[in-house]
């Protein structure tokens, strides 16, 4: 199978998913071994995940815990 | 990033149901950030968040009886979540708006990613930077709702696709496509910002179906950093 690099960008997800078949798989990763363009897209695509997993790209508000905690206390010494 | 799993839930929520109504505050404890996270992703607005936050909590205690342990406890929490956003959002906005923003899942046409032929190894601490990061909410706040619902609970997270299939209540196969186009939309607004020097440039505003063909700009010489970081 051979690919062209519109049909690679298709596959991005599913690459960095781990959940192309092998068939498919294998014709990416030769299409990227040889094309720095797909290679680029990949790696971007990979580092914007990384940054997004980071647990400090979204901060809790100051008191956040504490404020959920109090409503929750009122709640459920209602609920006795 | 996902809780770790508590192993002693399926006991805190029989002694709850039993009585030990205090047990609740430990139970959500490990789930507080995600069910914010969720929240605030969608409505991008921290006080109308942690007010979802709180009343989906609310709700996770009052109905915790209807919780069957078919799904896993953060699932059921994030299912609540969703449909408290989703409520708050549809408050806020108006039908018009609505349709503006979300195109047909089939008059979308191609996700054409941005390409740049003159990637370097990002610096690590290019990505602890602020700025970036900023970028990256900002960028996540211009997808369109269905887009953006499924990369919150996918890549920010992390739950599996059957848990986000579940929680927004559709299969497993659109999960796949939304989440695929939602990243290729965000390497397109953020390509530009994650070259090596993190050069600012405009990135201009991506519009889904608009895509251009990529423009080939310079050498090509790819870095391997985070290559051998995942490895």
């Amino acid at each position: 199978m051979r690919l062209e690099c519109r049909h690679v960008w298709e596959h991005i997800s599913g690459y960095l998913d781990k959940q192309l078949d092998p068939e498919v798989l294998a014709a990416v990763e030769k299409h990227l071994a040889s094309c720095e363009v797909c290679s680029a897209v990949l790696d971007s695509t990979r580092n914007i995940l990384v940054l997004t997993a980071d647990d400090r790209t979204y901060e809790l508000p100051v008191g956040y815990s504490e404020r959920l905690h109090e409503r929750l206390a009122a709640v459920i010494g209602r609920s006795e | 990033m996902r809780a770790p799993t508590n192993t002693n839930e399926g006991q805190f929520i029989a002694r709850i149901l039993a009585g030990e109504t205090e047990l609740f505050h430990d139970l959500i404890r490990p789930y507080e950030r995600l069910v914010y996270v969720t929240i605030f992703a969608i409505l991008k607005n921290e006080t109308e968040a942690e007010d979802g936050a709180q009343e989906t909590m609310i709700s996770a205690f009052r109905n915790l009886k209807g919780f069957r342990g078919e799904s896993k406890f953060s699932t059921w929490l994030v299912t609540i979540a969703m449909n408290e956003a989703r409520k708050r959002l549809r408050k806020a906005k108006t039908a018009a708006e609505d349709s503006l923003s979300e195109p047909s899942e089939e008059n979308e046409g191609d996700f054409t990613p941005a390409v740049l032929t003159d990637w370097r190894e990002i610096p690590l601490e290019a990505l602890e930077r602020k700025e970036l990061k900023e970028k990256l909410r900002e960028a996540v706040n211009a997808l369109p709702e269905k887009y953006r619902e499924v990369f919150v609970l996918r890549d920010i997270e992390e739950l599996n696709q059957e848990e986000t299939a579940a929680a927004l209540g559709i299969n497993v196969t659109l999960v796949k496509v939304r989440l695929h186009r939602a990243r290729m939309m965000l390497q397109k607004m953020l390509a530009p910002y994650l070259k090596g020097q993190g050069a600012v440039q405009d990135a201009g505003k991506p519009v889904a179906g608009q895509s251009k063909m990529p423009e080939t700009r310079g050498d090509a010489k790819r870095g391997g950093f985070f290559r051998r970081w995942f490895q």
